[in-house]
């Protein structure tokens, strides 16, 4: 089956130097949840903006593949982009206390996200907004409808946000961390929405989040990014039973234990900070911070398959966790 | 938001008392004030009589209490030149130097704001460059100069324009738009900044990711935002354009309250002057708690607060 | 050569001859800018039909050399320009310094002094001073310099408090410095760069008032050759012959957009940011 989504060796640098995304490839299918973990500042959200091609100026990309549908991504127009975004691809950013815009009512800013796409009234996309508030949690819609942002709390902005990604039913959701503020029943809610979404619509999910556990609730696929690349890519399943690379293998190991740690605790607890990429970077993103690093490492990491479908980005084989325990 | 405005009005209050000090100690500046109003060819009698009409003879803190006590009624005395109550001489000439004033903001606005939306949206750009050396033109030109050049071109050479007066609505067009160049640079380079911050912000890429079309996000998103600082700023230009007219008034000869108080301080009239000097303060004192107002009303966060 | 430098480097420039030309006026001005010839009056420029190399610039209305009075005009803009600059400069920013640094009461006076600065209409005020005080070069540079503090006191204030909060200020306290050692050797020249750009935006201003000011005929008394004063008597032979009111005119329009295009450099170089 063709993928909704499908990405290869999309890139991103900056201005100043900085390759924040370096060569990433992703496919999202029909209905999946494809989640995408990796510590802060490792290009998750860069990734996701430049997918939507909203980076800030001063930003480039270049991609392989930039895929949604059928549609060459990297060949619309700007208007035609406009066309696509906020109606079949929709995105929920990180920052929801600053993502709304002060001098306008929530309801006048969901609405106009239907309305620009749809010839609907103005009334009617209203009462639109209010369900799907409704449908993320929020008591008495209608009159969060004609409140401003500064009255909401983090949390409700952040439902917001996620109700109005919803506006046009789009077919691709990417949601950055869409759930880090809201207290866990409010979290579930928002899940088995987006569940129910996918059952009942269709819809395709890239999901970036830095909690495991959501990730084994949601997640068919997983993509691990450190340093601006994938690292390993894998089916939810083959990923929890059998984490190849090395940085994976160490977020797996802090796993959050119910009851024993922070819900929202970063990952990678792995001793070390991450390098700052610049152009002339090679070699192996991990390599100081890694307990198998070798001299080769400096030079290149291959990409390997672990199994079919299950890929990573090491020099070492697909088998090593065995031998080394053998 | 209540308390705000109270504490804004208090501070009003006390400005004003200040500039009515200011105001009647300016006056006071040459000395005696019966010789300069009498003239080089007067008698000791004038003097003297010119002295007891206008209670120049009483101590200086006794004439403050009078003439702010009347002022703070709206008695703004009698000018010895028309022979009236400065008051009413205030009154008749104000509306043209308000329309003046006013048509001067809004062309000034109508050029402004969308060289600033322009700059900003083009930052660090060519476009940006150039504006901001066009701004920095308009800002190195003489008002005075500007208005004459005016009349010769548009005045003498090809006659589109009156040359002076404002007997119909075109003598206005030119003295508005050498008032208007005046407060371009600043309310341009507000909005350019202002439009700056704004389209880096979250809610910008908020409003692109629903897709919405370029022209609706910088007008509606952007400019919203935006627009708040330059309105304050806009009453505040006004108030320096209303002061600022007098040199306009003068080479257009427009007769209005700028004239009146070139004219009354080229001949002593002081109780012409230091009612003007009064008036524009308190204009001006009034125009920045309106502008508080406004920004009250147009931000959300202000105005439910 | 980006179009940014260029405009700094023509400021540079502009400020530069206009201030070589103000200096050796003694020395470079073909006239005495005084002497009075009414067989010689109104002589166009040498350029313009009528004109005579013998008169660069042509003559005034009493006959005296345009150029002569030109070049000594440029001394009256400069000399006002920065004499006010400096008076208001001392005001201006000795009140920031001391309301950024000290807040709260003495905050509230140096705000509440702005104000009534800021409310008072300016051109008025200068009018009405010199008319009263009488007109001479003292009197327009004092009072320029008693009214052009106020945005020097604000950026003053504002960068105080900034640097107020630095280190090393906070460690010159704790040695036990003394306030007047902190303010003028640790927190003067850290706000320094941004006065700097304030000092070319006033003198612009200062230099712009003058000329309205003797337009109106409450500036520098005749017959000094004030670009303004300039203006003002060519006004009434401006319409057979604008060169009169050309000539002076361009000149203040180079001179202030020299300033102008150097603050602005100055301003990109200092980083000073859109604050000033
Ligand atoms: N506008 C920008 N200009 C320059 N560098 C940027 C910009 N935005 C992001 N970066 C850099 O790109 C890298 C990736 O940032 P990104 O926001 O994608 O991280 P992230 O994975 O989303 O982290 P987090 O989990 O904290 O959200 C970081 O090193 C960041 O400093
Ligand atoms: S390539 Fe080398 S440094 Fe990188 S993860 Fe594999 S073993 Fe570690
Ligand atoms: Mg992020």
């Amino acid at each position: 089956m063709k993928p909704v989504l499908e990405v290869a060796n999309l890139r991103v640098s900056f201005a100043s130097g900085t390759r924040a995304v370096r060569g990433i490839s992703l496919a999202v299918q029909r209905g999946e949840t494809h989640c995408l973990v990796g510590e802060s500042g490792c290009g998750k959200s860069v990734s996701s903006l430049a997918i939507m091609n909203l980076l800030a100026r001063g930003a480039t990309r270049s991609a392989d593949i930039l895929r949604f549908h059928d549609t060459d991504l990297l060949k619309l127009t700007e208007r035609q982009m406009a066309q696509l975004r906020g109606d079949k691809l929709a995105m929920i950013f990180q920052e929801p206390m600053t993502s709304l815009n002060p001098a306008y009512t929530i309801g006048s800013q969901m609405a106009e996200a239907l309305t620009r796409h749809r010839r609907i009234s103005r009334a009617k996309a209203l009462d639109r907004a209010a369900e799907l508030l409704e449908r993320v949690g929020i008591t008495a819609p209608g009159m969060r409808l004609a409140q401003y942002p500064h009255q909401l709390s983090g949390g409700l902005r952040q439902r917001v946000m996620i109700a109005m990604a919803l506006m046009c039913d789009p077919e691709l959701l990417i949601a950055d961390e869409p759930t880090t503020a809201l207290d866990v029943t409010v979290q579930a809610q928002i899940l088995r929405l987006l569940q129910t979404l996918q059952r009942e619509l269709g819809l395709a999910l890239l999901l970036i989040t830095h909690d495991l556990g959501i990730v084994a609730r949601m997640a068919q696929r997983v993509s691990v990014m450190y340093a601006g690349e994938v690292v390993e890519s894998a089916s939810a399943e083959a990923l929890f039973a059998r984490p190849t690379h090395p940085y994976t293998r160490g977020l797996l190991e802090c796993i959050p234990i119910p009851g024993a740690s922070r819900r929202d605790a970063p990952l990678g607890s792995i001793p070390g900070v991450v390098p700052r990429i610049g152009p002339d970077f090679k070699g192996c993103g991990f390599r100081d911070r890694c307990a198998h690093a070798a001299p080769i490492c400096a030079e290149m990491a291959p990409l390997q398959h672990a199994a079919p479908n299950h890929d990573y980005l090491c020099r070492l084989p697909p088998d090593w966790p065995e031998a080394a325990a053998a | 938001m209540l308390q705000f405005l109270l504490r804004r009005a208090l501070l009003a209050v006390l400005v004003c008392l200040t500039v009515l000090v200011v105001a009647f100690v300016l006056t006071r500046l040459s000395g005696d004030l019966a010789i300069s109003i009498a003239g080089p060819q007067a008698t000791a009698e004038d003097i003297a009589t010119i002295r007891q009409n206008y209670g120049l003879d009483r101590p200086l803190v006794v004439q403050f209490f009078d003439w702010a006590a009347h002022a703070a009624q709206g008695d703004l005395g009698r000018s010895y030149l028309y022979h009236a109550p400065v008051a009413g001489l205030i009154a008749d000439r104000l509306p043209i130097t308000l329309t003046l004033g006013l048509s001067g903001l809004a062309i000034a606005l109508l050029v402004a704001i969308p060289l600033g939306i322009l700059a900003a949206m083009y930052e660090a750009t060519f476009v940006d460059r150039a504006i901001g050396i066009v701004a920095l033109i308009g800002q190195a030109m003489p008002s005075f100069w500007i208005g004459l050049v005016l009349i010769i071109v548009l005045g003498l050479k090809l006659q589109w324009l009156p040359i002076s007066g404002v007997d119909t609505w075109e003598g206005y067009i030119m003295p508005a738009v050498v008032l208007a160049f005046s407060a371009i640079p600043a309310l341009m380079r507000l909005t350019r900044a202002g439009m700056i911050d704004a389209l880096a912000s979250d809610y910008i890429r908020t409003a692109r990711a629903k897709g919405l079309r370029p022209g609706r996000i910088v007008l509606k998103h952007a400019l919203r935002n935006a627009a708040m600082p330059v309105v304050s700023v806009a009453a505040v230009q006004l108030g320096f354009m209303l002061g600022g007219s007098i040199v306009i008034e003068a080479v257009f000869a427009l007769h209005g309250v700028g004239y009146l108080a070139w004219e009354s301080i080229s001949k002593n009239d002081f109780p012409v002057v230091q009612a003007v000097v009064l008036f524009l303060a308190v204009v001006y004192i009034g125009l920045t708690l309106l502008a508080d107002m406004m920004n009250a009303v147009l931000d959300p966060r202000l105005r439910t607060a | 050569m980006s179009l940014r430098h260029f405009a700094t480097g023509l400021g540079l420039l502009i400020v530069g001859i206009v201030l070589v030309a103000g200096l050796l006026a003694p020395y470079i001005a073909p006239h005495d800018p005084f002497a009075q010839d009414l067989m010689k009056r109104m002589i166009p420029p040498e350029w313009m039909d009528g004109g005579s190399a013998l008169y660069p610039f042509g003559t005034d209305q009493l006959g005296r050399d345009y150029l002569s009075r030109l070049l000594y005009g440029a001394r009256i803009s400069l000399l006002i320009g920065t004499l006010a600059v400096v008076t208001s400069g001392l005001i201006g920013i000795t009140l920031g310094i001391l309301g950024g640094y000290f807040g709260g009461r003495v905050d509230d006076v140096v705000m509440f002094a702005i104000t009534c600065r800021l409310s008072i209409p300016l051109i008025l005020v200068a009018l009405t001073v010199v008319a009263f005080v009488g007109s001479s070069l003292t009197v327009v540079v004092l009072t320029l310099g008693l009214l052009l503090w106020d945005r020097f006191a604000v950026v003053a204030r504002t960068t105080t408090m900034q640097v107020r909060t630095l280190d090393y200020i906070a460690a010159a306290q704790a040695a036990g410095a003394s306030r007047l050692h902190i303010l003028t050797r640790e927190v003067l020249p850290n706000i320094l760069s941004h006065l700097v750009v304030v000092a070319t935006l006033e003198m612009a201003l200062a230099i712009l008032l003058e000329a309205a000011l003797s337009f109106l005929g409450l500036g520098v008394p005749p017959p000094l050759p004030s670009w303004g004063l300039m203006i003002a008597e060519g006004k009434d032979y401006m319409f057979f012959s604008p060169w009169v009111i050309m000539i002076p005119g361009i000149a203040l329009f180079v001179l202030v957009l020299g300033i102008n295009l150097l603050g602005d450099g100055l301003r990109d170089m200092l980083g000073t940011g859109r604050r000033v």
